[in-house]
């Protein structure tokens, strides 16, 4: 026992005594949401850029209407007209109606300045390439409010979702936290360990009566406790900034939370068990973290890639544990929906522990 | 020391090969308690290869070891706390203090706290107990890696080139250390070198390694007797010397010509004999000496008679 407190010991002595790893494990989480939180969060305003190829032979009356009052401003890309359009519940937008030729025009496009080429005419051409989301809105926009500036909002009314649970940043949060213990354990432990046998360290340790499965285990703990401080630190900033709270079985969250760092201490194990060289080790943590990053609905919902996929990807475990994590926070889940995936998760890390384990190259 | 007792250390007809390379061919060695026993050998020889199967690290193809009697297969336990072992380059945390980390392995005997002080004390680093393995010389490392061995008291001490890349200052402090371990406690010890001085200062006996075989062993005496090869010279010349005829050469004299083939290096029984005879010869051929030595001869001449190579290389 004095053996597993001493191993567990060493880790937080190293992790407390790199002001580096403090602050990229600690604080960069809490960065990174309150950053995404604001971005995402307050009603800020819009830009829309917009190419005009325009001449006097060619004028619209609808656009020149649109375009009355609006003043030249001098921007990094040359003069611009600029117009404001107010919505009381969307906030403001400004177009910039950057005023060239179709040449000046392409090459605005090329270079991701415009999304959009509006060439006047008597009929009104919008140039733009259609799979292209920004640009398709754009088009929406300028035609709403330029062939019907007083009637664009008639056929219905916005009622925008403040409400707590329903923001982006209630869906970001949760995610955040499952990515934290995600990172925290493949980096922390599979990092650490294939550091320390690159340095010769594990060799050495495992030349004495040192348990093995104790010294790995001791990670876990490490690892789940510094996981909790982690999580603490960033749900007592969202709540205290975004106002974001536990709707749900706090127990159930604490298993889900256990059961997570279950799995990826038993990933992180496993991904560890056979490499000495540190760059190999690299390409082998992220090859297993970056596809859930992406997938996994972190930052933006998964249910946007084909059916197929979805599938799958809900058999990830960071999708699991974000998932879950996300019923208890905004959707008041318990035990009853957080049971599986935490039985499935805790699961996962036993298995890829003991796989690890067996086939673990200590010298 | 007792010859005929049964030998603490023992290693019998040991083979070892990675991939195409023959690491270790049919090595014997029989090691009596409380001997100093240098592996002596250039690098790529398979010093590290024979100590880290007796350490139980890697395991031979074929052939046994046994450390008092005892094998890896049954009882690595029991082996663990007979041996202490300082391996080539081990790197400890950075960013833990001495103390700390000698409290850690200390933990894996489950060793009271004393041990940890008794250890500073005997390894001299009572006064860097609060520094950080980070901010210690190489020679304060080595040290370290030297206390970590020592915690467990143990009866067979395995060092796998502990001196490399120290200078000669740290060299002496390590090499004082283990000759106080040898009169205090008894202790064997396996050291990898490939400083012939070091073997000759702290071993009884040194075992000459080459290509994975042993080439000869026995003490510095012994050695050098049955070589019979007591003196060296080594001379330059003025031009390339393939022309050179020196004096008769005996049965066990020998000369090595260096690849520049102005230089040589010539292993005699007697230089009061035959030195006068060479200069007489070299003087007669219209040769002569851009620089001359005479010395008795090291372990590394005997190395190069053996091999034709310097044990550095």
């Amino acid at each position: 026992m004095n053996q597993i407190l001493n191993l567990i010991s060493i880790q937080y002595k190293e992790f407390f005594r790199v002001p580096g790893i403090l602050f990229w494990t600690l604080l960069f989480p809490v960065l990174m949401a309150s950053g995404l939180g604001v971005a995402f969060t307050g009603q800020s305003e819009q830009i829309q850029h917009v190419a005009l190829i325009s001449t006097p032979d060619s004028s619209n009356a609808a656009l020149d209407a649109f375009l009355e009052g609006a003043q030249p401003e001098e921007l990094q890309a040359g003069t611009a007209l600029g117009k404001a359009v107010e919505h009381p519940d969307l906030g403001k937008t400004q177009y910039y109606f950057h005023p060239t030729d179709w040449q000046g025009a392409e090459r605005m496009m090329k270079r991701g300045e415009v999304a959009l080429v509006l060439k006047a005419g008597e009929s009104l051409q919008y140039h733009f390439d259609p799979a292209n989301p920004e640009a398709q809105l754009t088009y929406l926009q300028l035609q709403a409010l330029i062939i019907a500036p007083n009637r664009q909002y008639a056929l219905g009314t916005i009622r925008p979702m403040t409400r707590v649970g329903t923001r982006y940043v209630d869906f970001l949060i949760p995610g955040l936290l499952a990515m934290g213990i995600m990172m925290s354990c493949m980096w922390g432990i599979s990092y650490s360990l294939i550091d320390k046998r690159s340095k010769k360290l594990l060799r050495r340790m495992v030349a004495t009566p040192m348990s093995k499965r104790g010294f790995l285990f001791s990670h876990f703990v490490s690892r789940l406790s510094l996981s909790i401080i982690e999580a603490s630190l960033l749900v007592g900033f969202s709540h205290f900034i975004f106002d974001i709270q536990i709707q749900g079985d706090v127990l159930a969250l604490i298993g889900l939370f256990i059961s997570g760092n279950m799995a990826f201490t038993g990933i992180a194990v496993f991904v560890s068990s056979k490499t000495d060289n540190p760059q190999i080790g690299n390409g082998l943590i992220n090859a297993v973290v970056m596809p859930m990053m992406v997938m996994s609905g972190i930052f933006f919902s998964y249910h946007n890639f084909p059916d197929v996929m979805v599938s799958i990807i809900q058999g990830l475990p960071l999708t699991m544990l974000a998932d879950g994590i996300r019923g208890v926070f905004i959707e008041g889940a318990g035990f009853e929906t957080t049971g599986l995936p935490s039985l499935i998760l805790a699961s996962i890390g036993v298995v890829f522990f003991f796989l690890g384990e067996k086939i673990y190259k200590w010298y | 020391m007792n010859s005929t007792s049964t030998p603490i250390i023992e290693v019998h007809q040991v083979h070892k090969s990675f991939k195409d390379v023959h690491a270790v061919q049919g090595v014997d060695l029989a090691i009596q308690k409380g001997e100093y026993v240098a592996l002596l050998g250039p690098n790529g020889a398979g010093k590290t290869t024979l100590v880290e199967m007796i350490e139980g690290i890697q395991q031979p193809d074929a052939g046994d070891i046994k450390v008092k009697g005892l094998n890896w297969k049954q009882h690595q336990d029991q082996l663990h706390r007979v041996i202490g072992l300082s391996l080539q380059e081990t790197r400890f945390i950075d960013k833990l203090s001495v103390r700390e980390t000698l409290h850690l392995f200390s933990s894996f005997y489950k060793l009271p706290k004393s041990r940890v002080r008794e250890v500073l004390e005997l390894v001299r680093l009572k006064e860097k107990a609060k520094a950080f393995v980070v901010n210690l010389s190489g020679g304060q490392r080595q040290r370290l890696a030297l206390g970590i061995s020592l915690l467990n008291q143990p009866e067979v001490l395995l060092l796998d080139e502990p001196t490399t890349g120290l200078d000669p200052t740290a060299r002496r402090e390590l090499w004082e250390i283990l000759a106080h371990l040898k009169t205090a406690y008894q202790t064997t010890m396996i050291l990898t070198t490939h400083y012939m001085e070091e073997a000759d200062y702290l071993c009884d006996r040194i075992v000459i390694l080459d290509q994975g075989k042993v080439l000869a062993k026995g003490t510095l005496q012994k050695l050098l007797s049955e070589n019979n090869l007591g003196e060296v010279i080594d001379f330059g010349l003025n031009a390339p010397g393939n022309h050179l005829e020196i004096p008769p050469l005996g049965d066990h004299e020998k000369i090595l010509w260096k690849e520049d083939g102005m230089s040589a290096h010539l292993l005699v029984n007697d230089i009061v004999t035959y030195l006068p005879e060479l200069l007489e010869s070299v003087k007669r051929q219209g040769y002569h000496f851009t620089s001359l030595e005479c010395r008795k001869m090291t372990l590394d001449d005997l190395f190069i008679s053996m091999t034709g190579r310097r044990l550095g290389q």
